[in-house]
């Protein structure tokens, strides 16, 4: 991608392929040769993961498709087949609805991971923005997946989330019908979702691509958050992060599997094995999980209109994160204060998933005067106020550890990395 | 890392590499199975194998199409000198020797596949030099056994798996 | 190394610390549901099939069958299945004559015919369950307005997962068992004295009264009482009663025995893979693990020269 190669091609074959497309070398670059930091700690591993579990995705959905019918008559009912039917149906669908669960565990981790040690900072800004536009398109994708079994969920989810568009002004109506295909969810609606799930996978693989040729120019970040120096400090991919990613999507894989095989319909809710009922409201419409926190902010803002825009909000605001920071320190390993509230932010975002599911004029936790309703409006405020306030604050007034001089002196101690400098020249040096 | 030394030892440290190469490949070829598998015939369709058909109505130099696997199967009550020249026929003029007595377990009853196994068109009854069946589409002609006689069809149409399971009721499949 | 052991500690922890806030507050969310005092508890019952290596107990699929074809049947369509699947492997496994049989009992119309006619055919092995009623509208009328749902998926549209199920090694699909299990059970043929009790009490307090307990909430009408139905008041009277099957395997009929059979089947009925799934799962989890050792035992030995 921008020339760690180190790709020379032995056969003849292999030169005049290089010579009219290089596309040998450009793999080879991108997954062999390209220098990463030695000291990426596990963390570092769901890049990986989430790129295993959109091509998880993508096979599975794939074949799922050749035996669903998308029509608001048989689309239940085709589920159904494949679950009893089709050879294996069972394993693939199961596959798919529990994948997309993971795949969003995988990106919410690296999301967060990349928040922690400011992955997104300079120069690293476009590769944030280009992760940022594949988990807005995840969302979309997992929303109109969800709604073609067209259970009751299915169907009043979409009946909701197409609602939020109703709030935009003058030609929110207009929207709304748009998407529609009529006056309600119906038969043209699932047709257009299943139409657009398919495509969007393929649209995420695209961005993918961009975002790991983003990566390649200025290299990873890692947990110091500093830049690597010298040879020293960085290792080829591989095979240290190649056995590295696929130790850890193995253990992931098991994770996956454990809900596949034991507990499938552990992330699902149990309305969406009713048939679609356009008379029929559940009596609570919950999203899927991923979607919960996002939900919270919606019903924690008393106005409609502000609400979605709120919702919403939440989302675009993580686009210019690495605008809102001002620390010059990448790590949080470096910033004593922003550890906190970022771990606050984690748990408040762990706080309002949980809100999101319940009903908001209970009690929170049992404890009486407190509904649901209030805690999720502090949570809200500190969602917002994190990346509004927090964020640029602290970054100007924050009292930040010293930074090592270099990644190789932060393993090995400064005599140790001069040892090993010592050796290498050596080393070089005997070749 | 107590016995660091003995793990750089190149022959355990190949073993490693192969072993784990070779438990991950295996796990990837078990895994391919079912997304291969998915799409071969599945329950509802296998339900729908085997047919039973009742062919009391079906009165001698009469015919009955069935839809069996999507595909029509031709029943034809065969006349006294259908089933003579048929039988007459030496197995020498034939292109897929086959006796009648191969063709029709019960030489009244003729039962085959009406699909012409040159490229799957369907022939016509009572029909061509042989006064069988004639395939329009590339002049096929079978005779009233279904054997091919003439034309670029290479085999005889044909026959299914079926059984009697009385006089007047047959399944096929 | 040291170093790379201290990140995987810290990442133990606090992935723990993630959890444990997790399950919390799901848990004493699902504790705080609430029951009224001096209701009856729901009963869990401890299924043959349940466990990591569970099976269905094929009699009782097969008894659960007979409750369903000769209790439920009269007003509860199964469309999604169909007589073979009662001859399919992990299922109630009856041979395939019994089906063709128990199939043959039942007509479908079929059709049309040489002259254009539709006609009537005995139900074959491919077709499904018979529905009651020709429509929901005819199911709903003559139920007294409420339709009585298609029982295919019954137990999984029922079926709330626990987390101590989970921890337990338990199957999610317990859940809407145990309903099925418990609503069977719940009927009584009076209003119970918790729930007066329960209203009586919300009014001495002075509180506003709950609109679900007032009185004329009770006055049950064409309904019946049941202790596990959300709200109480239920239009399906009391299906099952001790000896409403005669049972052809000797099994005493009680009402707790036929719920239970009952509940297995429509298990069985909504997920009738169930089976293949734990045993193949088993394999999977089993290979994946050996896989994970060996991949770290690579990893360790590609690094081991490295520090970081």
């Amino acid at each position: 991608m921008s020339g760690h190669s180190t790709y020379v091609p032995k056969s003849d074959a292999g030169k005049w392929l290089e010579e009219r497309l290089p596309i040998i070398s450009l793999m080879h670059s991108a997954a062999v040769s390209m220098p990463n930091p030695r000291n990426l700690n596990y963390w570092w591993v769901f890049g990986g993961i989430a790129m295993f579990m959109l091509i998880v995705q993508i096979v599975t959905g794939i074949i799922l498709a050749m035996h669903y019918t998308p029509h608001a008559d048989m689309a239940f009912n085709s589920v159904e087949h494949i679950m009893r039917d089709v050879n294996w149906g069972w394993l693939l669908r199961y596959t798919h609805a529990n994948g997309a669960s993971m795949f969003f565990v995988a990106v919410y981790i690296h999301i967060l991971r990349g928040m922690y040690y400011g992955s997104y900072k300079a120069p690293r800004e476009v590769l944030w923005l280009l992760g940022m536009l594949i988990y807005l398109l995840m969302m979309a994708t997992g929303f109109m997946g969800y709604v073609l079994p067209w259970g009751q969920m299915s169907f009043w989810g979409a009946t909701v989330i197409t609602n939020f568009f109703e709030v935009v002004p003058f030609i929110g109506d207009d929207i709304r019908t748009l998407l529609w295909g009529g006056f309600a969810v119906d038969n043209p609606t699932l047709n257009r979702f299943f139409s657009l799930h398919y495509l969007l996978p393929f649209v995420i693989l695209g961005v993918v691509v961009l975002h790991i040729w983003a990566l390649h120019v200025p290299g990873s970040n890692n947990p110091l958050g500093i830049e690597p120096k010298t040879k020293q400090d960085t290792m080829s991919f591989h095979p240290y992060f190649t056995m590295k990613d696929l130790y850890a999507i193995v253990l992931f894989a098991i994770i996956l599997f454990y809900f596949v095989f034991f507990n499938p319909n552990f992330m699902g809710h149990p309305d969406n094995y009713i048939p679609a009922n356009s008379l029929v409201t559940p009596a609570h419409i919950v999203p899927e999980w991923y979607y919960l926190p996002f939900y919270a902010i919606v019903r924690a803002i008393p106005d409609k209109a502000l609400g979605v825009a709120g919702m919403f909000g939440a989302i675009l605001i993580m686009f210019v994160v690495p605008w809102l920071d001002t620390s010059k320190v990448r790590s949080a390993k470096f910033r004593p204060a922003y550890r906190i509230f970022f771990w606050i932010f984690v748990v408040n975002g762990l706080l309002l998933g949980y809100l999101g599911q319940v009903n908001t004029t209970d009690d929170f936790l049992g404890i009486h005067g407190v509904t649901n309703l209030i805690i999720s409006r502090i949570g809200t405020i500190y969602y917002f106020g994190f990346f509004v306030v927090i964020l640029p604050v602290l970054g100007l007034i924050e009292k930040t550890k010293p930074l090592p001089n270099s990644i190789s002196e932060a393993v090995l101690g400064v005599e140790g990395a001069a040892e090993e400098a010592a050796e290498l020249a050596a080393a070089e040096a005997k070749a | 890392m107590a016995d660091a030394s003995d793990l750089k030892e190149p022959g355990r440290r190949d073993f490693l590499y192969i072993a784990t190469g070779a438990f991950g490949a295996l796990g990837v070829g078990v895994a391919v199975w079912p997304l291969i598998d998915q799409m071969n015939p599945d329950a509802s369709v296998k339900a729908l194998a085997s047919i039973e058909v009742d062919i009391s109505s079906v009165g001698e130099g009469e015919s009955l199409t069935v839809n069996w696997r999507g595909k029509p199967v031709f029943i034809r009550h065969r006349t006294a000198e259908e089933i003579q020249a048929s039988v007459d026929t030496p197995l020498s003029e034939l292109k897929d020797p086959q006796t009648d007595a191969e063709r029709a377990e019960k030489p009244e009853w003729l039962i085959m596949v009406g699909v012409c196994t040159h490229l799957g068109c369907i022939p016509l009854g009572e029909a061509g030099e042989y006064n069988g069946w004639f395939c329009p589409c590339h002049n096929s002609a079978y005779d009233t056994a279904g054997r091919i006689r003439k034309g670029p069809a290479p085999t005889n149409m044909e026959i299914p798996e079926y059984e009697f399971l009385s006089d007047t009721k047959i399944k096929i499949g | 190394m040291n170093n790379l052991k201290q990140n995987i500690t810290s990442i133990v922890q606090k992935t723990a610390i993630a959890l444990l806030v997790v399950t919390s507050v799901s848990g004493s969310a699902l504790a705080a549901g609430g029951s009224i005092e001096g209701a009856p508890e729901p009963a869990h019952i401890d299924w043959s099939w349940a466990g990591v290596f569970g099976t269905f107990d094929r009699a009782q699929l097969q008894r659960g069958y007979q409750v369903y074809k000769e209790v439920c049947a009269n007003c509860h369509a199964m469309d999604l299945v169909k007589f073979r699947n009662l001859s399919e492997p992990g299922g109630p496994e009856f041979s395939e004559a019994a089906v063709k049989a128990l199939a043959a009992e039942y007509e479908i119309e079929d059709g049309p015919d040489a002259e254009g006619e539709m006609f009537m055919r005995p139900r074959e092995p491919k077709d499904a369950m018979p529905a009651p009623f020709d429509n929901n509208n005819a199911a709903a009328a003559s139920n007294g307005g409420a339709l009585p749902p298609d029982l295919s998926l019954i137990a999984k549209a029922r079926g709330h997962f626990s987390f101590k199920d989970m921890f337990m090694g338990r199957d999610g699909l317990t859940g809407g068992s145990n309903y099925i299990y418990n609503l069977l059970m719940g009927y009584e043929e009076d209003v119970p004295e918790y729930i007066l009790a329960h209203d009586e009490h919300t009014n001495k307090l002075g509180k506003e009264a709950d609109p679900d307990f007032t009185e004329e909430h009770f006055e049950l009408g064409d309904s019946s009482f049941n202790n596990f139905y959300e709200g109480y008041k239920i239009a399906m009277s009391q299906p099952l009663d001790d000896d409403s099957v005669e049972y052809t395997d000797g099994t005493a009929a009680t009402l707790a025995q036929q719920a239970e059979d009952v509940s297995s089947f429509l298990i069985w009925a909504a997920e009738p893979k169930m089976e293949i799934r734990k045993s193949i799962g088993i394999k999977v989890l089993l290979y994946l693990i050996i896989l994970a050792g060996l991949m770290y035992a690579v990893k360790r030995r590609i690094w081991e020269n490295v520090r970081h």
